[in-house]
């Protein structure tokens, strides 16, 4: 096992938040462990996006409790934000400051000393084997390297969570399995990896997943259980039967 | 007889090659597809098809006219979806779709069977305006306003990037309907698994053809076995086989690693399981597992 399941990180109990009538996310309950590659599934429109800006701090909850490292997300919101890592695909890195600037910046923000960001961006050049692109302007530097740039910075200041809201559009998939691989190394260090993806493929690169539709969790494990409870051959047919379904349901 | 023939078309941003040498010819009534990474050519290609830009050398043939003196039959001829949503954000559904209709000067009428299906879903919003709508929506209205002249050729820059499974498998479906009625359809996608839905395919990467085939001949140009192998703990196990070189390709794959290699004496399932066990692992699963188009497409990118 690389990850212990009696020590969890993201813990969401009866999640619900509201905007005006309509429930984004209805009474979502889940645990998730440390060093746990957690996918987390749904339609656009499913209320994945919701959710994820909760246990980051970034909205309360209308009801319900959210536990990040211990830490409650609806009240402490402030120290969950240092917990946590956190990268989109519209990732964050300054188009107009160098590789390096964009280490220092962050590393500043999330409060690291000079001398821990003098060693963690050596650390970095080395694992991704780019220190020749230290002093090129991010926006000069080809997409595949940007988002592995992006995940490392994003776990800089070694975060209990990082969350990586479809983090491989559009890279060749050489890059896209290196990803995956840094994305395994930060778990087997021990840092917790809630991603959304709309690769069904990379679903199953998860340790566990959850299908959301309509702002409730369908389905939740890891993909061969699931894969074995709901009789398909992978992923993306589950995925295609749970949210298509309750597409038919309310037409 | 081809819908489209491209002679050795080339093309360069500042020095910087887009398209290297390309050399195609698609059949009336294909589907065709272009998969290939971001920068890897698809839009430059699409746009030179559609005549919005001219390539630096080579020519373009859509319908036996040529694509530089014939540009404005050609696009009479076409629907173009561009990558970026280019429908007017002001305007509403119908109205978009009445503007696109005015500019072929159709009536909406006229090819409305062609886009009923796709329109269904949209039809309680036309009156909302287009830039308020949600994703899988607007994807939906593009498609139909480019499909209002019923164009013999329709092309589609990355249709579903960043749209979710189901509505990927819905607009893949619609496509499908489209090809019923004799229409050549050249879509581009980042999403290797959609490439079992074309007919053929071409895999493109950083200007260069990488193959041409139906994903049926791609898959049988992949010679050699690719197996799953499952031991703990897991990562050490990566960490062996990166540190091992005889095999061609080592990739993460959830638990488990895909390997693959070219020497004989690592082709059975029975012979990796001995050499895993002699690397220090004890319980060793090891299946062997079918090739994908993105195993063709790893392989020929590192063939290069």
């Amino acid at each position: 096992m690389r990850f212990n399941y009696t020590q969890p990180i993201i813990e969401v109990k009866n999640l619900v938040k509201k905007f005006g009538s309509f429930t984004a996310n209805d009474h979502l309950t889940f645990t998730v462990s440390r060093g746990e590659v957690f996918g987390f599934l749904g339609a656009n429109g499913a209320g994945k996006t919701t959710a994820i800006r909760i246990l980051c701090g970034l909205s309360k909850a209308t009801s319900g409790q959210v536990f990040i490292n211990g830490v409650d997300a609806n009240t402490k919101p402030e120290r969950v934000k240092k917990m946590i890592g956190y990268m989109s695909q519209q990732f964050s890195l300054y188009n107009d400051l160098t590789v390096e600037e964009n280490i220092r910046f962050f590393g500043g923000i999330y409060g690291l000393s000079s001398k821990e960001i003098s060693q963690r961006s050596e650390q970095l050049f080395k694992r991704l084997e780019v220190i020749d692109l230290k002093n090129r302007l991010i926006a000069t530097i080809p997409l595949g390297w940007k988002q592995k740039l992006a995940f490392s910075i994003a776990i800089l200041h070694r975060p209990a969570v990082v969350f990586l809201d479809e983090p491989t559009g559009g890279v060749d998939p050489i890059t896209r399995r290196q990803f995956w691989e840094l994305i395994y190394e930060a778990g087997n260090e021990g840092i917790t990896v809630f991603v959304t993806t709309h690769y069904m493929d990379e679903a199953e690169y998860c340790d566990r997943v959850c299908i959301l539709a309509e702002g409730v969790v369908q389905a939740m494990g890891t993909p061969e259980s699931l894969k074995k409870k709901w009789q398909v051959d992978s992923v993306d047919d589950l995925f295609i039967q749970i949210a298509s379904g309750n597409r038919l349901k309310n037409a | 007889m081809n819908m489209i023939t491209i002679r050795d078309i080339s093309k360069s941003y500042n020095e910087l090659p887009a398209l290297k040498r390309i050399n195609l010819q698609i059949d009336r009534g294909e589907l065709f597809g272009v998969i290939g990474p971001d920068g890897a050519g698809k839009t430059s290609f699409f746009r030179i098809l559609a005549t919005l830009i001219l390539p630096d050398t080579g020519s373009v043939e859509i319908d036996g006219l040529d694509g530089v003196h014939d540009y404005k039959k050609i696009r009479k001829l076409i629907g173009y979806m561009p990558g970026r949503f280019s429908l007017y954000h002001d305007l509403t559904v119908k109205e978009n779709l009445l503007f696109y209709a005015s500019v072929f000067a159709v009536s909406l009428k006229k090819n409305y069977e062609l886009i009923r299906d796709i329109m269904q879903p949209l039809e309680p919003f036309m009156q909302r305006r287009a830039g308020q709508l949600s994703g899988g929506m607007k994807q939906k209205l593009a498609l139909s306003c480019a499909l209002i002249h019923r164009p013999g050729l329709l092309i589609l820059d990355e249709p579903t990037t960043g749209v979710d499974a189901v509505s990927r498998s819905e607009f893949w479906n619609h496509l499908k309907r489209l090809k019923s009625y004799g229409m050549t359809l050249l879509v581009s996608t980042p999403y290797m698994d959609e490439a079992a839905r074309c007919d053929r395919l071409m895999l493109l990467q950083e200007g260069e053809v990488l193959g041409v085939g139906t994903p049926e001949e791609l898959l049988s140009d992949y010679n050699a076995a690719i197996f799953t192998v499952r031991a703990e703990p897991w990562y050490n196990l990566l960490r062996a086989f990166r540190q091992d070189n005889r095999f061609e390709t080592v990739f993460a794959f959830g638990r488990s690693v895909h390997i693959s290699s070219k020497d004989p004496e690592w082709s059975t399932s029975g012979q990796i399981v001995k050499a895993v066990r002699t690397m220090g692992f004890q319980e060793v699963h090891v299946e062997q597992v079918a090739p994908t188009i993105e195993d063709c497409f790893i392989r020929l990118m590192t063939s290069l």
